[in-house]
């Protein structure tokens, strides 16, 4: 297998609260290879988001990287210092926003952001910046490309302006994107498009991304491999398919079977009893353990790590000795 | 993330004293030492003020009870001729400054409470009959509101207190001085806590349980008392404690500019400009006693009201 | 663009007309205005025919249509107080105020952005909490006793400027002296203008630092730092115009009190502008002298909101661009 492009080892984000600490992520690990798109699928406030702001080293303080570590190929990230971790960001690694509305800033053309993203990371002449810009709007599909470069963002519908965020945060050719719910601000009519813009573009320049949404439709079509993501933990990780269709954690189960299937006729869709614990409250053991419905005694003691099997990574203790 | 939803049967059963203690509002107070020193500054005040008559160790508005040859007194000095001392010295008629300044303060707080009691009755009154019932009266009152934010409220104050004035027989002026100063004062600021109220009105009104309880025939005066008011008893709070340092600066100006109480009953403003002749001559005590007291009250009430502002809803602003 | 400054152009006319029926309506029910200009000798039928000669008999509409007339020609009768035409006074008076006002002006807007741009980045420096703390106390100090301190220790005790008056003026045309052209006039500005413009300035740097917190954390400047662009165009080329947007009409609203909260600055350093003759007209009831002062007031206060609507406009792209169809 080629070597990852990015690696994240155990990585703890905390936010100071009062007395104690709430631990948002907690001892999350995963990889992305290069070129591939990894979807993180979860509930709201399960972490999805938080892990991506932490890997672009943005998160919002008081939240904080507390223990784990971040790598980018060789070098380590997640205690760069400011000034080198901005060189990386839009160069090695760049973030898509989830609304395209307010992801512009208002006041500045179309052309100021481009021309001045790309003269940030790559040597390029006003004029050339330009040309160079022109070709990027083209690329992901905005019409007449040339003359609506001047234009203001809120010249542009909601579509056209995620179009215009996907051609700035490849204007430095990064390695990587992380892609914020991407389509859950827009049209369910465009989704689709933007989806579709996204995935080329990446293929093109061969960027890998990661994917963050709750649409498992977004992810079925989307992506290569899966990471789903509960109380700030990974239940599972493992190939598309293999989740769509035999997922293992049982999570993963009842998210699956809560989906409307187009193709097979299902009686009724199965739901997760319960709701996800808030942070502070997490039980001891596996953080799904008070609504599972496999759960046994050991659930409520341990606390399950990845395990390797033959279908993929999986959190549960269900598959404990099952390892490959 | 998110906190504190009401853990209904658990909050309701505790004490009300375990629940002030146990709030985040508790919590954040008792971790900023300024804003504690500011709340004991203005305890202190308000206290000092409200028992002047036992506290003040001069009665300084009797005019039988000074002594000329006691004026000018520094402080913490024997005077020249009676060996009197006095904490914070005399003024030029030997009236005790420390006296006179509780006794100002009394009527400092006395107009500022009222006035922002005034402002807040009427606003919030005038607030909820715009945004309940919308229409002409709501535009009506609206743009009252708009036309008089963008005056100053001092200008306001001013010209309020000019036209009343003229209104009362001069024989009666003195008397109804106060009052017409806190009509003028109160009536400066009420288009904040209607704009507050109005717009909270607005969004709560459309609510189920709102249009639940119309339908069910309660009148429209309980529902806004029972469900709408509660609602807006916070950003309200937070108006009127920053509404207190206003009116107090207010009040404190405008008895400067000579348009405000009567001397016969000076409040800190009065007694800072009639200590204001008297500063080129060297006794600056007149006017800096009072002068740091105003200060003090004005600052520390605004502390608190920043602080709650932040405290309670950090969107607010 | 033209529409809007037209439809501008009505409401402000629309505020003046309701700031001149108030105006008009001191003279109706505030006292007797014959009372003021006869003596208490005056008989019975000599009033009568004062008050139909000046018109006081005809319907209400005429009479106030007959005081705006004259107002827009600048004739707001004579002072009762001051037996001279309110104009005259006025027209003497009014460049100490409009330059103690200017200097003041110039000072607030020009300090309060740049602290408040400066404690905004720099939010946890020790310097920037010291301004934010003094800034409470700047808040919370009333302005006359801000003139007062600033009398007792730069005139009183260390005795290096004025206290009072506007040093030496100039004559620049027959009714505008200055004192910005002489030493003594700018020495004498100092004090006043600072205890002017100390308010507004907490106020506007109070102002700017929160909208630009609040600028920094929206989408578009983190999308900006994913990008990896510079800081410093991060604060000053994304963010610093985006948070001034709606400080300019803030700020407008506070250059029209300024000249409101004059009155106070000049009682205290007894400038001779137009302030101070209003605090003296409010003490004796001169309503010909309150009405022009207010209408005075109005106006100024619906000029520079204009003026705010127009500079919104040449900054703010979304408004000076006409909407081009949106396509998908």
């Amino acid at each position: 297998m080629t070597e990852p492009l990015l690696s994240v080892r155990d990585l703890v984000v905390e936010f100071p609260k009062r007395k104690t600490r709430l631990t948002a992520l907690d001892h999350v690990t995963f990889d992305i290879y290069p070129g591939e798109i990894l979807g993180m699928v979860g509930e709201s406030g399960a972490g999805k988001s938080l892990t991506g702001a932490a890997i672009i080293g943005l998160l919002e303080p008081p939240g904080h990287i507390a223990a784990g570590e971040i790598w980018l190929k060789e070098q380590r990230i997640d205690k760069l210092p400011y000034e080198q971790m901005r060189r990386l960001r839009g160069k090695r690694i760049a973030m898509i926003f989830q609304d395209p509305l307010t992801s512009l800033n208002p006041i500045l053309t179309i052309a100021d952001q481009l021309i001045e993203t790309l003269q940030t990371h790559l040597p390029l002449s006003d004029k050339d910046a330009r040309a160079r810009a022109i070709q990027l709007l083209d690329e992901v599909g905005i019409p007449a490309a040339s003359k609506r470069i001047d234009d203001y963002p809120h010249q542009f519908s909601g579509g056209m302006r995620q179009r215009v965020v996907i051609a700035l945060a490849l204007a430095g050719e990064p390695e990587l994107i992380i892609a914020d719910e991407p389509t859950t601000a827009l049209d369910v009519s465009v989704q689709a498009q933007i989806i579709d813009v996204l995935k080329r573009m990446c293929h093109d320049y061969g960027t890998a991304v990661m994917l963050v949404t709750h649409d498992m439709g977004v992810i079925a079509e989307a992506c290569d491999r899966v990471a789903v993501m509960y109380a700030g933990r990974i239940a599972e990780i493992g190939d598309v398919r293999q989740i769509v269709k035999d997922p293992q954690h049982p999570y993963t189960q009842g998210l699956m079977g809560s989906i409307p299937s187009l193709t097979e006729r299902v009686d009724r869709l199965v739901q997760i009893p319960g709701s996800m614990p808030r942070l502070d409250a997490i039980p001891a053991g596996c953080a799904f353990n008070p609504r599972c419905t496999q759960q046994f005694d050991r659930c409520k003691q341990q606390r399950p790590d990845l395990i390797k099997t033959k279908k993929g990574q999986v959190a549960c203790w269900l598959y404990d000795g099952e390892s490959s | 993330m998110t906190e504190n939803t009401p853990n209904s049967t658990a909050t309701v059963k505790r004490r009300l004293l375990g629940r002030i203690l146990d709030s985040d509002l508790f919590y954040d107070f008792s971790r900023r030492p300024i804003i504690i020193l500011s709340a004991i500054l203005t305890l202190a005040i308000i206290l000092a003020a409200a028992f002047a008559p036992w506290i003040a160790p001069h009665t300084p508005f009797d005019p039988s009870s000074l002594n000329l040859m006691d004026g000018f007194t520094p402080p913490m000095a024997p005077n020249a001729f009676t060996g009197n001392v006095y904490l914070m010295g005399t003024d030029s008629q030997g009236r005790d400054i420390f006296s006179a300044i509780l006794y100002g303060a009394r009527i400092s707080l006395l107009v500022g409470f009222a006035a922002v009691a005034f402002a807040a009755i009427l606003g919030i009154t005038l607030g909820l009959i715009a945004g309940y019932k919308g229409g002409w009266v709501d535009t009506l009152i609206m743009r009252i509101a708009d036309v008089q934010l963008s005056f100053p409220a001092i200008l306001v104050a001013l010209l309020i207190f000019g036209i009343t004035k003229s209104l009362i027989p001069s024989e009666m002026q003195e008397q109804a001085a106060i009052y017409v100063l806190i009509l003028s004062i109160g009536l400066s600021d009420w288009v904040q806590y209607a704009r507050t109220v109005r717009s909270s009105t607005l969004a709560e009104k459309n609510k189920e349980y709102v249009q639940a309880a119309r339908l069910f025939g309660v009148s429209s005066f309980r529902i806004l008392g029972r469900h709408i008011l509660p609602n807006v008893m916070g950003p309200v709070l937070v108006i009127g404690t920053i509404g207190l340092a206003l009116a107090i600066i207010l009040e404190s100006t405008l008895s400067f500019l000579g348009v405000g109480v009567p001397a016969t009953q000076p409040s800190l403003g009065t007694l800072i400009r009639v200590g204001n002749e008297f500063l080129f001559s060297g006794e600056w005590w007149i006017t800096l006693f009072p002068g740091i007291t105003l200060l003090l009250l004005a600052l520390s009430v605004n502390l608190l009201g920043d602080w709650l502002r932040d405290a309670l809803n950090p969107r607010l602003r | 663009m033209i529409a809007m400054l037209i439809r501008r152009i009505i409401q402000a006319a629309m505020v003046m007309l309701v700031v001149a029926f108030i105006s008009f309506s001191l003279f109706q029910f505030v006292g007797d205005p014959i009372n003021n200009m006869v003596g208490q000798e005056a008989s019975q039928q000599d009033r009568a025919e004062l008050r139909d000669r000046l018109g006081l008999n005809d319907p209400i509409p005429i009479q106030f249509f007959r005081f705006v007339g004259n107002a827009v020609q600048g004739e707001f009768g004579i002072s009762y107080r001051m037996a001279r035409p309110v104009s005259d006074v006025i027209a003497e008076r009014l460049p100490a105020t409009l330059e103690l006002a200017l200097v003041s002006g110039v000072l607030a807007i020009s300090l309060g952005i740049g602290l408040g741009v400066y404690t905004a980045l720099r939010r946890d420096g020790w310097l920037s909490h010291f301004i934010m703390s003094s800034s409470l106390i700047g808040v919370s100090l009333p302005t006359f006793l801000i003139g007062i301190l600033l009398i007792y220790v730069f005139s009183v005790e260390l005795q290096w400027l004025p206290s009072f008056g506007r040093g030496e003026t100039v004559q620049v045309t027959e009714n505008w002296s200055t004192g910005l052209l002489t030493l003594s006039g700018w020495k004498s500005l100092i004090l006043p203008s600072i205890t002017l413009g100390l308010f507004q300035l907490t106020l506007l740097m109070r102002l700017v630092r929160a909208e630009m917190l609040e600028v920094l954390r929206t989408d578009y400047i983190k999308f900006a730092r994913a990008r990896g662009i510079k800081q410093r165009s991060i604060h000053f080329r994304h963010a610093l115009k985006n948070t001034l947007l709606p400080v300019i009409t803030i700020a407008g609203l506070q250059l029209g009190s300024i000249i409101a909260f004059a009155i106070i600055t000049e009682t205290v350093f007894q400038w001779p502008g137009v302030g101070l003759l209003f605090i003296n007209a409010i003490r004796f009831v001169d309503i010909p002298f309150m009405s022009a002062y207010l209408l005075l007031i109005a106006l100024v206060f619906v000029i520079i909101n204009l003026i705010v609507d127009l500079l919104y406009f040449a900054v703010d792209p979304r408004l000076r661009v006409t909407k081009r169809s949106a396509s998908r």
